[in-house]
């Protein structure tokens, strides 16, 4: 077995280069027919000329993302049938586009510039993750466009154009390790992606755990690509904390918990990444997610009237989408946004973006699925941010999920610590932990 | 931080990841001369089989697991025909191209003149070219990177249509005689050395470590002491020489293929209820398996041993000295490319080299 045909360095070399554009491959994802999918079909461009109010959906159908990002692109049609079928916005029916950005960063900016110049969408709702919201964002400004980003999000964007209705990192973690502290002991093992959302998030956990007189004992940033976690799981032995946060994401990293599982690491695991997105109770076998809490502002478990009542948010969801796997939070987020959205112009009288931004600053608020009964949820005018409803969701070690613990938590950190107020002034930054806490550093 | 016996531990989960994910490369490139790009892929189909035979069909583990294997080899066997061989594709071509011919004869006999007649099947059969329409792709690395690549991400794709973006994962199964997990603590000698006993380990992920042993003696055994075994030798030796004497290659290159398939989807199939079960998982495994059949050199059983314990070993240490994976991983590729700089042939190679400077010698 020894052959002499092939040149070692030959190989060296074609797979070094193959496999450099085998991870390009992985986010380039070919440009692929796409066109737009099941766009209304109506030709026109403007919109409240003819009676038509076109809204742009740019959701993750295939690619990396589209485990999470096609319940958010199923539940904003729910939205928009669900308004159409109501008499639409104003009497105008909603047109949608939705081509599928294949969880391609750079198909994400030629589409958003597509639904911008050419469909000269009302309203855009696009992207997973916080890398894909930024590398559209600077399309998003030039343009003035009228942008809700939806996901679970290390916080921070004060932009007059964004509105980033999904909870930020403080109010999920916020959520959940108080909850532990309380229930388990000060001493706390973080685990994060090693990118931007899991550096920052870890940072929040810094901050989190010395406002609750706990701390971080150890941190371990772990790439994304990362799926074998033999080391992780005897640090944490080692370390044996009282519990550990948990801001892995991804695939790979989903491979944490039957791994730690079948280890037999039985520590309590705090998380603002599991469940909630990837449904992971019911993709892995018990008792993989025993013993996970997670920091929500929606599962399809939270028991309020409106999300499990006969005809509530979950039977809507699985009428129009019956082989659907899952209602993740993003995919409330999506849907709430959208009939935020209808009230915003409503009270605006007209689809003219900057005055339909206006009355969404003046505090719109929504009876969305994750509020109880008698309550909503509001959109913060200074901050573009919503404040939410914040569950405690733990998995038992059948995967019953159940709600331990229910409050508002109110974005904090643009309008307590930073002071932005987009209402007064206009801005288009992202602010950091680490300058403003020092613990974070 | 280091711990002689969780070092040990550790060690033995990345031979075994190391081993088994590079097997089926190791075997395919070393005989072949083809680089199979999707390997990983190849794996994620042996996972999915052992998961959808047990999840969906209600099958065993212990049936599960073989079943996936040959799902994988007749998939590689499949894959070799149609694309690394084009002994399909050619087969079409020749009978399309007879087909053509006879057609066009038939028609030309119609001709009321017979040396029109003749002039124009002349012609018409000048016109398709005789040669085959696909070449073999063996001994052709870039070119076999490129096709497999391809293959690989469509299979990525065609996995997230037809099954969607995850599958529900079978848990990990009981290791007979061990239990669920297994601790330095338990182990009468080594619970002597070991005063902490608060590590525990997946008993499953340590003894894959037995299998991915096992796997390299199969092989071993398959390529020294049976005919196949023979034949495939003489074939990477002097592939010519081989056919004159009167063996196959392409029969041999075919087996070949779905052989290191094969080992792809047992791959798979053991590491199916540790790994969660979306379509990219195959791109976890590639990376290791790359860099220890570079390592390793051109001796698939010895290269991939040596790779897997050379290897495993560090990304143990650098791991458990420094506490992180990440680092862990920056030291085996560290590894890798310092190395590949020294010993070019990567390890058996250079073995190789040293045996016969050797026989010169003396």
């Amino acid at each position: 077995m020894s052959g002499d045909g092939f040149s070692r360095r030959q190989f060296v070399t074609a797979g070094g280069a193959a496999l450099v554009s085998g991870l390009a491959g992985c986010s380039g994802g070919g440009d692929g027919g796409g066109g737009d999918g099941g766009g209304g079909g109506a030709t026109t461009d403007t919109m409240s000329s003819d009676g038509t109010v076109t809204l742009g959906v740019l959701e993750d159908q295939s690619g990396n993302f589209a485990l999470v990002g096609s319940p958010k692109h199923k539940a904003s049609l729910l939205a928009i049938e669900e308004i159409n079928n109501d008499g639409g916005i104003m009497g105008n029916q909603i047109e949608y586009y939705d081509p599928d950005p294949q969880s391609d960063n750079q198909r994400y900016q030629e589409l958003t510039r597509r639904m911008i110049q050419q469909r000269e969408v009302d309203a855009l709702w696009a992207g997973y993750s916080s890398a894909t919201r930024e590398a559209i964002r600077p399309i998003i400004d030039q343009n003035d466009q009228l942008y809700f980003y939806t996901t679970q999000y290390e916080g921070g964007v004060c932009d007059k154009n964004v509105f980033a209705v999904g909870p930020t990192a403080r109010q999920q973690l916020g959520a959940v390790l108080p909850y532990l502290v309380e229930e388990y002991g000060p001493r706390i093992y973080t685990i994060a992606a090693d990118y931007n959302f899991g550096q920052l998030s870890a940072d929040w956990v810094k901050v989190l755990a010395d406002e609750n007189d706990a701390e971080v004992v150890d941190e371990e940033f772990i790439p994304l690509s990362n799926s074998q976690f033999g080391s992780t799981i005897n640090n944490i032995q080692e370390a044996d904390p009282d519990f550990v946060m948990s801001m892995l994401v991804g695939a790979n990293h989903t491979s944490f918990y039957e791994q730690k599982a079948s280890a037999g690491l039985e520590v309590p695991i705090g998380t603002s990444t599991a469940m909630a997105q990837g449904y992971e109770h019911l993709r892995l076998d018990p008792p993989a997610m025993a013993n996970i809490y997670a920091g929500v502002n929606y599962m399809e478990e939270i028991p309020t009237e409106r999300n499990t009542s006969d005809g509530g948010f979950v039977d809507r969801y699985y009428e129009m989408w019956p082989d659907a796997p899952y209602l993740n939070e993003e995919a409330e987020n999506n849907y709430f946004s959208i009939y935020m959205y209808k009230k915003a112009v409503e009270q605006a009288g007209t689809f003219e973006q900057d005055e339909v931004k206006e009355a969404l600053e003046s505090g719109i608020t929504y009876e969305a699925p994750e509020a109880p009964e008698g309550e909503s949820i509001a959109l913060d005018g200074a901050t573009h941010h919503v404040d939410h409803h914040m569950w405690v969701m733990r998995a038992d070690d059948q995967h019953n999920v159940e709600a331990l613990d229910d409050r508002v938590i109110e974005e904090q950190f643009l309008s307590n610590t930073v002071g932005c107020d987009l209402t007064q002034e206009d801005e288009e930054t992202q602010y950091t932990p680490q300058d403003y806490f020092e613990e974070a550093g | 931080m280091v711990n002689g016996v969780n070092l040990l531990f550790q060690f033995l989960d990345n031979f075994a990841f190391i081993v088994l994910a590079a097997a089926g490369l190791a075997i395919i490139f070393g005989i072949m001369g083809v680089i199979n790009l999707a390997h990983g892929e190849f794996i994620m189909v042996g996972a999915y089989a052992t998961t959808l035979a047990n999840i969906r069909f209600g099958l065993p583990l212990l049936v599960a697991v073989p079943v996936a294997m040959v799902a994988t080899a007749l998939f590689g066997l499949a894959v070799e025909r149609t694309i690394i061989s084009g002994a399909v594709p050619n087969w079409l071509w020749k009978y399309a191209r007879l087909g053509l011919a006879g057609g066009l004869g038939r028609l030309a006999a119609l001709d009321a003149v017979p040396e029109r007649a003749a002039a124009s099947i002349d012609a018409a059969t000048r016109r398709l070219p005789e040669s085959p329409l696909v070449e073999p792709l063996y001994d052709r690395l870039a070119d076999s990177m490129v096709a497999t690549w391809g293959l690989s991400l469509i299979l990525v794709q065609g996995a997230r249509i037809q099954f969607g973006n995850s599958l529900d994962q079978v848990g990990t199964p009981v290791v007979p005689f061990v239990g669920e997990t297994i601790s330095p603590a338990q182990i009468p000698l080594l619970n002597l050395i070991v005063e902490n006993s608060e590590f525990s380990y997946s008993a499953y992920r340590v003894s894959l470590a037995v299998i991915a042993v096992g796997v390299l003696a199969a092989v071993y055994v398959l390529f020294t002491k049976t005919d196949f075994g023979m034949r495939a030798r003489a074939t990477i030796q002097d592939e010519d020489t081989a056919r004159a004497l009167g063996v196959d290659t392409g029969r041999t290159y075919m087996a070949t293929f779905a052989i290191g398939s094969a080992l792809a989807g047992l791959t798979g199939a053991l590491y199916a209820p540790t790994i969660t079960m979306v379509p990219d998982m195959g791109t976890g495994f590639l990376v290791e398996s790359f860099v220890a059949v570079v390592v390793g050199g051109p001796s698939v059983v010895l290269g991939t041993t040596m790779a897997g314990g050379f290897l495993g070993a560090i990304s143990a240490a650098v791991t458990n000295l420094l506490g992180s994976t990440f680092y862990g991983r920056i030291a085996l590729l560290l590894t890798a490319i310092v190395l590949i700089r020294f010993l070019p042939s990567g390890i058996t190679g250079f073995v190789r080299e040293l045996r016969e400077r050797r026989q010169e010698a003396t």
